[in-house]
């Protein structure tokens, strides 16, 4: 039952962009395994025990909000729902590459985010702007909107632009994140958006077209959204429209 | 000195603070955004369950409407709820759901026929109507006599927050993530906004607005075992607090949800037993029949906890090497329902407990989930004694959800409050005779106070903010939770009084003055502190027991004194305790005067006005004999007039065409 808890040897990548004195460097932490350990409580006990400097973001702890993304044994994942018991004794850890570094283990996904649904213009664009409030709402078909849900349920949390081929040599690529935004929108039949403005949006090498089908995205997405098949359509799509 | 101006400055970008923001947007005014995350990273992203709105589209919630929704949710508030502002609540409910499905929310909809759903342990059939078909679902929850919660799988929270981020992006709405209010700027009579500190620089500087809205959600974080966020600090409600001049209300009234997973504290949602899943004990028996015969699992949150609680004292709990639980079963729901309707409750159990709960029971034992109390304000949003400031959503206290609220109420209650009290706030910035000047060196005065408060922390005090934060909220989880008494409680305000002190001489080791976690653990823990501490006073001073605040040495609900919401304020900087006032509740105003609730405790102490107010209403009722529900509610208790006139007017339901 009570096995010797193991010796965890976590090591960060750290760096502070705004500390003129700061290089990047790992620095390795020490610390003994606990029942139930997660990323979230062992860089919780570090900076509370041995580094206050040390930076991160958690908000939820529990999978949902998207804000704890980094590089884990180098791939990308959400911290706060990995156990450590499901890793080796030696962790390495890095902030999400393709963002930028705020300090440490925290980048400013937010930012890049905002931006690209400013790009993309990523709500729904109704034709009719004054809604009759007091009327019963607009029927949809119930398989419809768990459809759009199923697509609905990305949190940008950036994982799959840190794990994409061409975000590294587009720097102005949409990601797949974008790029289900724009398949969620098109789904939806609210949006009034035809394939024509679809296309304005995404018919280029930094939207659809810039997609070498790598798909790091697809294997890394913590809520497992179906982001090959969604890019797939979305290029075939596009390129019909392309040649019309 | 950096100053940013706005019309209406807004601190918190959840649900609530968007929807405000974005009603003044519409009504051509300039809104700005704080966040200390970024906006669709707020706690409103990690609400599951749904959204309660009276649109008696399925099967089960024929018949309901904002008469039903009203009396549910005074109800479970134990009549601490504003009666007025409940009833611009309900009726403004379903108006929000609509406008949110029209903005891209993905909301369950109805599939007409025959299905198979659990009530009560049994698969029963239902037939939904052709004509509801492709309408907005509806499930279960805790409290209610109606399915009336409508939701979007076990995402609702995220897809609302999603649809309200995007719309405010729409509306070209600038937010500022990573930014953290420090203080309010104010002359004691008029608020002009608030000093803020950018988390990843550091720099302070003052956002001057004509209002100014704190929307900064819940204080969970008070206590160790909590389903909150780590960033629901209860910051919002120091500030205001701090003033000296506002108040809070009701900051005992503190909700412990009962289906917390064990030891973690991550929710998993009502949802659950709204869809018919089961509290087991240690051995496996369905136990709270035997406490609740009236509704069972499905009793509202105050009296599930306690009754979960009372079960493990008498010995009944499982066992685990962190403790004592008790088991939530969803399996007899099946796999099918729960990949679909559940998923996020499934992707938490696999995470964080490594089971299925397709096959196997889920641990659970209560946990604090939601802070009733908050910033006081009237219907419109507005602190009565500080003009331009107001709140909504969380953490403000108009009053709708007294000393309990109802599951799926506050995710529906943040975008009525947004959209009600944006409206408000967009009226008070319309009006000339609100123009202000602001005091320059008063603002200079602000931010100097400010940034010597986080320089006497850089120099260095010998206190660790982590070890007192950290046995503020143990003290806060053992003598100010679920079960309260006299004693502990005064031993819980003499504990926290010696930590306020000794907050006084936090130092940290991080001397960095840009972002620094360490110095912003220790401002937000000094915080903290005084709101525990409000928390603990107002506890101990309520000599009764009312909704979620249970105190075992005065066991019954007592209308005949403490009918009453209690305010808080901190009036100096030196005090060591907040200053309690109360504010009577209007018996002979209500349509609801206070009785039974339907399930939990059956005794309590009537308020004196009460048996004339209710001869008043049957006098009434016989009057109107035969009027519809409209005319009779209007004599009950006229509202209308309250609400902005663009929210005035009936709801349209499949049985009741406008
Ligand atoms: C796990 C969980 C599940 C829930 N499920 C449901 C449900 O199914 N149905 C339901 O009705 N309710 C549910 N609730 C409750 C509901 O989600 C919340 O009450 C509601 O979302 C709060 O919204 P809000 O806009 O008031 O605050 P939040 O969404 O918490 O937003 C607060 C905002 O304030 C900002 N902020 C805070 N302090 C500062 C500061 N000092 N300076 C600047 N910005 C600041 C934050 O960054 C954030 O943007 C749930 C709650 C939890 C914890």
């Amino acid at each position: 039952m009570n096995a010797p808890r193991r010796a965890l040897n976590i090591s960060v990548l750290r760096f502070n962009p705004r500390d003129p004195d700061s290089t990047p460097r790992l620095q390795t932490y020490g610390l003994e395994e606990a029942d139930g350990m997660t990323l979230f409580i062992a860089l919780n006990e570090i900076r509370e025990k041995q580094d206050p400097s040390l930076q991160f973001d958690f908000v939820c702890r529990a999978g949902i909000c998207g804000s704890c993304a980094m590089l884990i044994n180098g791939k990308p994942g959400l911290a706060c729902r990995t156990l450590t018991k499901l890793l080796g004794p030696e962790i390495t850890l890095a902030p999400l590459p393709g963002f930028e570094l705020i300090a440490d283990l925290s980048v400013n996904t937010g930012k890049w985010m905002r931006a690209m649904s400013e790009r993309l213009r990523t709500w729904v664009h109704a034709t009719e702007r004054d809604l009759d409030l007091r009327r019963m709402e607009e029927p949809m078909d119930p398989d419809l909107a768990e459809r759009i849900y199923e697509l609905d349920r990305c949190i940008e949390c950036g994982c799959c632009f840190a794990a994409c081929g061409t975000a590294r040599m587009r720097p102005d690529f949409v990601g797949a994140v974008g790029l289900n935004k724009i398949a969620r929108f098109r789904l939806d039949p609210r949006d009034s958006r035809s394939d024509d403005e679809w296309y304005e949006i995404v018919g280029s090498d930094d939207g659809i077209f810039g997609c070498m089908s790598l798909l790091g995205c697809h294997d890394v997405c913590p809520k497992s959204l179906p982001l090959q098949i969604q890019i797939a359509f979305i290029r075939r799509r596009m390129a019909a429209m392309g040649l019309s | 000195m950096r100053v940013v101006h706005s019309d209406v400055l807004v601190i918190g970008g959840g649900l609530a603070g968007l929807r405000v923001a974005i009603a003044a947007r519409e009504r051509g005014f300039s809104a700005r955004v704080l966040s200390l995350v970024p906006a669709k990273r707020s706690h409103s992203a990690a609400a599951q369950g749904g959204m309660q709105a009276s649109l008696a589209n399925v099967f089960k919630g024929q018949g309901d409407n904002e008469d039903v929704h009203f009396e549910d949710t005074v109800r479970g508030s134990d009549w601490g709820a504003d009666q007025e502002v409940v009833r611009m609540f309900v009726n403004t409910a379903p108006k929000a759901v609509r406008q949110l499905a029209a903005w891209g929310v993905p909301w369950s909809r109805v599939r007409k026929g025959e299905r198979e759903v659990v009530i009560n342990g049994q698969k029963v059939k239902l037939m939904e109507r052709p004509e509801a078909h492709g309408l907005i679902g509806q499930r279960d929850f805790g409290g209610t006599k109606k399915w009336r919660t409508c939701f979007v799988s076990d995402g609702t929270g995220h897809a609302m927050l999603y649809a309200m981020g995007d719309r405010a992006i729409a509306e070209q709405i600038p937010v500022s993530e990573r930014v953290e209010a420090l203080a309010l700027i104010h002359d004691g009579s008029r608020c002009h906004g608030a000093v803020v500190r950018d988390l990843i620089t550091g720099e302070l500087c003052a956002h001057l607005a004509k209002a100014t809205c704190i929307a900064t959600g819940g204080a969970g974080r008070l206590y160790r075992v909590t389903t909150n966020a780590v960033i629901n600090e209860g910051i919002g409600h120091a500030l205001v607090m701090e003033t000296g001049v506002a108040r809070l209300g009701n900051m005992e009234a503190v909700q412990f949800h009962p289906t917390a997973i064990f030891p973690a504290g991550i929710l998993v949602t009502e949802g659950c037993r709204g869809d018919g899943g089961l509290l087991l004990d240690g051995s496996g028996h369905r136990f709270m029949p035997d406490y609740e015969p009236e509704k069972k699992e499905l009793a509202s949150r105050d009296v599930v906890s306690r009754r979960m609680e009372e079960h493990i004292r008498a010995g009944k709990g499982a066992q685990s090497r962190f403790g004592e639980h008790l088991w939530l079963d969803i399996t007899l729901l099946g796999r099918a329902h729960i990949e679909k309707n559940l998923r996020e409750v499934k992707e938490i159990c696999q995470y964080f407990l490594g089971i299925d709960p397709a096959q196997e029971w889920i641990a659970v034992r209560p946990a604090q989930h939601y802070t009733m109390g908050g910033v006081r304000t009237r219907h419109t949003g507005e602190s009565p004694w500080l003009k331009g400031l107001f709140a909504a959503g969380e953490a403000a206290c108009w009053d709708m959800h007294g000393f309990n609220r109802l599951g799926g109420n506050s995710v529906a209650e943040t975008v009525v409050a947004g959209m009600i009290v944006g409206e408000y706030i967009a009226d008070f910035c319309a009006d000339p005779g609100n123009d202000a000047t602001v005091p320059m060196n008063l603002v200079r005065e602000c931010l100097e106070r400010e940034q010597a408060k986080l320089d006497h922390l850089l120099k260095g005090g010998s206190e660790d903010a982590n070890e007192l934060r950290a046995r503020m909220q143990q003290v806060m989880t053992a003598r100010v939770g679920i079960f309260r008494t006299g004693s502990d409680l005064e031993q819980a305000v003499r504990e926290l009084e010696e930590l306020l002190v000794r907050s006084r001489n936090i130092g940290v080791r991080c001397r960095s003055p840009g972002a620094n976690p360490e110095l912003v653990t220790a401002y937000r823990t000094q915080k903290m502190i005084k709101l525990a501490l409000t928390v603990a006073c107002g506890a101990l001073a309520r000599t009764e027991s009312r909704g979620a605040h249970f105190r075992e040495d005065h066991p019954r609900r007592n209308d005949r004194d403490w009918l009453k919401r209690t305010l808080a304020v901190w009036k100096h900087d030196d005090d060591t305790l907040p200053a309690l006032e109360y504010e009577a509740l209007d018996v002979s105003r209500m349509e609801l005067p206070p009785g039974w609730r339907g399930y939990g405790a059956k005794d309590y102490v009537d308020h004196p006005e009460t048996p004339i107010r209710r001869a008043e209403i049957e006098a009434i009722r016989s009057r109107l004999a035969g009027a519809d529900r409209f005319a009779l509610q209007a004599a009950l208790m006229p509202y209308e007039h309250l609400l902005p006139p663009r929210f005035h007017g009936r709801n349209e339901r499949i049985e009741e065409k406008l």
